[in-house]
């Protein structure tokens, strides 16, 4: 790869071919990575379609992919914001107490846990940004949502705050060949991620495409009610495909919208103000907004939560596919991996040199969309 | 403290005079409380169902509150063009046309405010936006910047007509070592404001509909056109209703502006649908909908061929000077240049660029009637803040309203 880009590129130190000491995606200055070659495990990457296949299914049933090494916060780079934001809270807290607005947090009739509830409604208001605030800080938000959901529907929810591990960018590659069209990957995103059924939100499309025209996407029909697969036709999903450049963080106005570490482009619901910038700034349709109040049935929720993942989320926001956070970073394959019937969906870490995913990327002749934009998805097509 | 004091009488003053006036007058202002009652009760329903009651949906995320900011900005913009030739280059023509041109980009600035918070998600966590307490994505967001040069805007246009008229109500001529380097601020920002917003668009790869270099500057040449147009309008009207006194020069000067730009406007007009239809490419596809539709989907035909034909005749009427300085062939033309333009830049911008999709989809949008009231509302706003602050600088110009000489005036103005 060249050393002067005009534009982004994102760099995995795929095809290189000389050792170079520290230039390889993976960190390492010597061996153990794919794309050293010194050592070239020649072996290793020359497997067989049916080897692959079954490097397909035990990537299926493997959970142990990621360390759960959790790595210190970001850095509070605007420390002295936040204590801005801290006298602005106080002053405004005391401004409405006098004009008696958080009368119940203050009322000596109601109940402890109206109080509670209401003093946690109170920080949750005037709490900061997530992508700023500190490990603790990130824990304390994390709990208060946990002990509010409590109070009001007397259940119990999980929710994480696992940051982004080292040493990992996520990555996903997508067969065209195999795919059949089934949707189990959408119903069972949409359950996981506990999406708005009202709205019949779907951060996955599958576009069902004509054999023999090549893929001509504005004739694909990406809401078909009929059996599947249909004669003569192939599959392709999308969903948002986490761009190592992405457009839609940087028109973000407020940050509310950022890469992580592990390559997962994240939202912070509470952060959001609704603009929908980053969704005209989406070049592949990655973004769902919040235009009602979600709702999901009380027994379908999925308790097993993530901040920046599938937690219940309010109308007016930003939302879409985040990896299956509280998944991927739990060591575990996102729910459309493990849906899909037919093996068509690869997920891994693109730093791993062992992994599947660098497998495709190095022994497929994989692809993008719209690469021309300079948008680096981390999401590849490819066929047998 | 004195000037304290003469300021709390000029407050006062000001708003007892602008709670008298004749019965026309009162009756305009009760019409437009009534459209923003409306506006209002229709913006509560959709603060308490979301976005949803409005046409807009994850395939065309933007509508008809953001088409009303684009254009309005740039009404905003073109209202100061006016303020150079008077400040600086001493034309007296322009000066009575100045304040009004100030008051009608605050005007336009407040109803832009309003849109984008009528637009918003969560209007409730918009405090996020404001810098040193929230978080501010500055310098990469266009968005960003758009806040700080629309507010930054607004505070020069609210705080220089406010110097001039604080002067004026005392008696007292206004210094202009204090008011030219604030006009002169004024022009370049005017310019900035309405650059940025079109940077908003422009700078999405996505949209290919807006990406594209010409739109800074056509946004720039529509806006010179139709601010003006509506100014012109707008003194018209005051000569009719107020006896403000407005030379017919300072109106030809001003349907000069409009004709230049508006000529200017044309020619980039040829040149983009040049481009997007003498050689078609993927990229065409919002163009040939807008224009023509896509796949028997038809909904912005009747506007954009509304547009056209208005923005052509209007052009080409204000070209002869026979006709342009016929008062009647004048307002005329205004009125359907204005017209022409607001659907121009609003609704055919915006829309189209959300059309086709990412994936070629073809999803259509119709406002609904929720977002058309709180529209008309905000509008009704801008109207009632204009003609208040209208009716001030008016007063406080003809020597109606001055420092210390209520008494008399009362008898006068009742
Ligand atoms: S696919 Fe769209 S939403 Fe996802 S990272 Fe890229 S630009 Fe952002
Ligand atoms: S909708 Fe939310 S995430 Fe998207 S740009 Fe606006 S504030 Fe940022």
């Amino acid at each position: 790869m060249g050393d002067k880009k005009k534009w982004f590129q994102l760099d995995l130190g795929l095809g290189q071919k000389q050792a170079v000491a520290g230039s390889c995606g993976c960190g390492k200055p010597s061996g153990g990575c794919g794309s050293h070659a010194t050592e070239p495990p020649k072996n290793d990457l020359t497997i067989s379609a049916e080897e692959f296949d079954a490097a397909v299914e035990q990537e299926l049933m493997e959970d142990s992919m990621v360390a759960q090494t959790r790595k210190d916060g970001f850095q509070q780079v605007f420390d002295r914001k936040m204590d801005r934001r801290t006298a602005f809270r106080k002053l405004t807290a005391s401004l409405l107490v006098g004009a008696g607005a958080v009368h119940t947090s203050c009322s000596v009739t109601s109940g402890e846990e109206a109080k509670e509830k209401a003093q946690i409604d109170w920080e949750e208001q005037f709490k900061g940004n997530y992508k700023l605030m500190t490990q603790e800080e990130k824990q304390a938000t994390v709990d208060r949502l946990v002990r509010s959901y409590q109070l009001r529907k007397k259940e119990n929810i999980k929710m994480s705050a696992a940051d982004a591990s080292k040493d990992v960018l996520f990555g996903y590659a997508f067969n065209i060949s195999k795919c059949q069209g089934y949707m189990d990957c959408v119903s069972a995103c949409v359950k996981e991620n506990n999406q708005d059924r009202n709205s019949q939100m779907q951060y996955i499309r599958i576009h069902e495409m004509k054999d023999g025209e090549g893929f001509k996407f504005n004739e694909a029909d990406d809401n078909y009610y009929h059996e599947v697969p249909a004669e003569g036709h192939f599959y392709m999903g999308t969903q948002c495909f986490h761009c190592d450049n992405p457009p839609c963080v940087n028109v973000c106005p407020v940050q509310a919208t950022w890469r992580e570490e592990d390559g997962l482009v994240v939202v912070d619901y509470d952060w959001c103000i609704g603009c929908r910038y980053c969704m005209a700034a989406c070049p592949y349709d990655g973004r769902r907004f919040n235009w009602s109040k979600p709702e999901v049935p009380e027994d379908e929720i999925n308790k097993n939560q993530h901040y920046l993942g599938n937690r219940l989320r309010k109308k007016g926001v930003m939302e879409k596919c985040t990896f299956c956070v509280q998944r991927s970073r739990a060591g575990k394959d996102p729910a459309c991996v493990e849906a899909c019937p037919t093996g068509a969906r690869i997920f891994g870490n693109l730093l791993d040199p062992n992994s599947t995913i660098r497998w495709v990327l190095e022994n497929k002749q994989v692809f993008r969309l719209k690469e021309d934009l300079g948008t680096e998805p981390k999401f590849w097509y490819f066929m047998d | 403290m004195g000037t304290f004091r003469a300021f709390r009488h000029m407050v006062k003053d000001s708003l007892d005079y602008i709670t008298h006036g004749s019965k026309t007058y009162h009756i305009w202002m009760i019409f437009l409380t009534v459209i923003m009652l409306i506006g209002m009760y229709c913006y509560s329903i959709q603060l308490d169902e979301g976005l949803s009651v409005t046409g807009m949906t994850d395939r065309v995320s933007w509508g008809l509150y953001i088409s009303n900011f684009t254009f309005l900005v740039g009404v905003a913009a073109a209202a100061v063009m006016l303020v150079m030739p008077t400040y600086v280059l001493k034309d007296i023509d322009f000066k009575q046309a100045v304040l009004i041109g100030e008051g009608l980009a605050v005007a336009a600035l407040v109803m832009c405010l309003a849109f984008v918070v009528a637009d918003m998600g969560g209007p409730s966590v918009l405090w996020h936006m404001i810098p040193g307490i929230g978080v501010f994505n500055f310098p990469n967001s266009m968005l960003a910047w758009d806040v700080i040069v629309l507010n930054g805007y607004l505070f020069i246009n609210i705080t220089i007509p406010l110097y001039i008229l604080f002067r004026h109500y005392q008696g007292k001529e206004a210094k202009s070592k204090v008011y030219i380097p604030g006009s002169i601020i004024s022009v370049l920002w005017a310019v900035a404001i309405h650059l940025v917003t079109a940077f908003l668009y422009e700078g999405l790869q996505a949209r290919p509909f807006w990406n594209n270099a010409l739109l800074g500057p056509r946004f720039l040449a529509s806006a010179f056109a139709a601010g003006p147009a509506l100014i012109i309008l707008v003194l018209a009207a005051i000569r009719k209703f107020s006896e403000f006194k407005i030379e017919d020069k300072t109106i030809s000067k001003i349907a000069m502006i409009v004709t230049v730009a508006a000529q200017i406007n044309l020619i980039m007009l040829i040149s983009e649908l040049f481009k997007e239809f003498y050689a078609p490419t993927h990229h065409s596809e919002s163009a040939y909908y807008l224009f023509f539709g896509l796949e028997g989907k038809t909904a912005l035909l009747p506007w954009i061929w509304t547009a056209i034909p208005l923005n052509v005749l209007a052009t080409v009427l204000l070209t002869f000077h026979k006709l342009r300085n016929n008062t009647k062939v004048l307002y005329f033309c205004c009125f359907i240049l204005f017209v022409a333009i607001w659907i121009e830049k609003g609704f055919g911008l915006i829309v189209p660029g959300f059309i086709p999709g990412p994936y070629g989809k073809i999803a259509e949008y119709t406002p609904t009637w929720i977002e058309i009231w709180v529209t008309l509302g905000i509008w009704a706003m801008g109207a009632f803040v204009f003609t208040m602050l209208a009716k001030t600088s008016i007063g406080i110009e003809l020597g109606k309203l001055r420092y210390k000489k209520k008494k008399i005036l009362k008898s006068e103005t009742v």
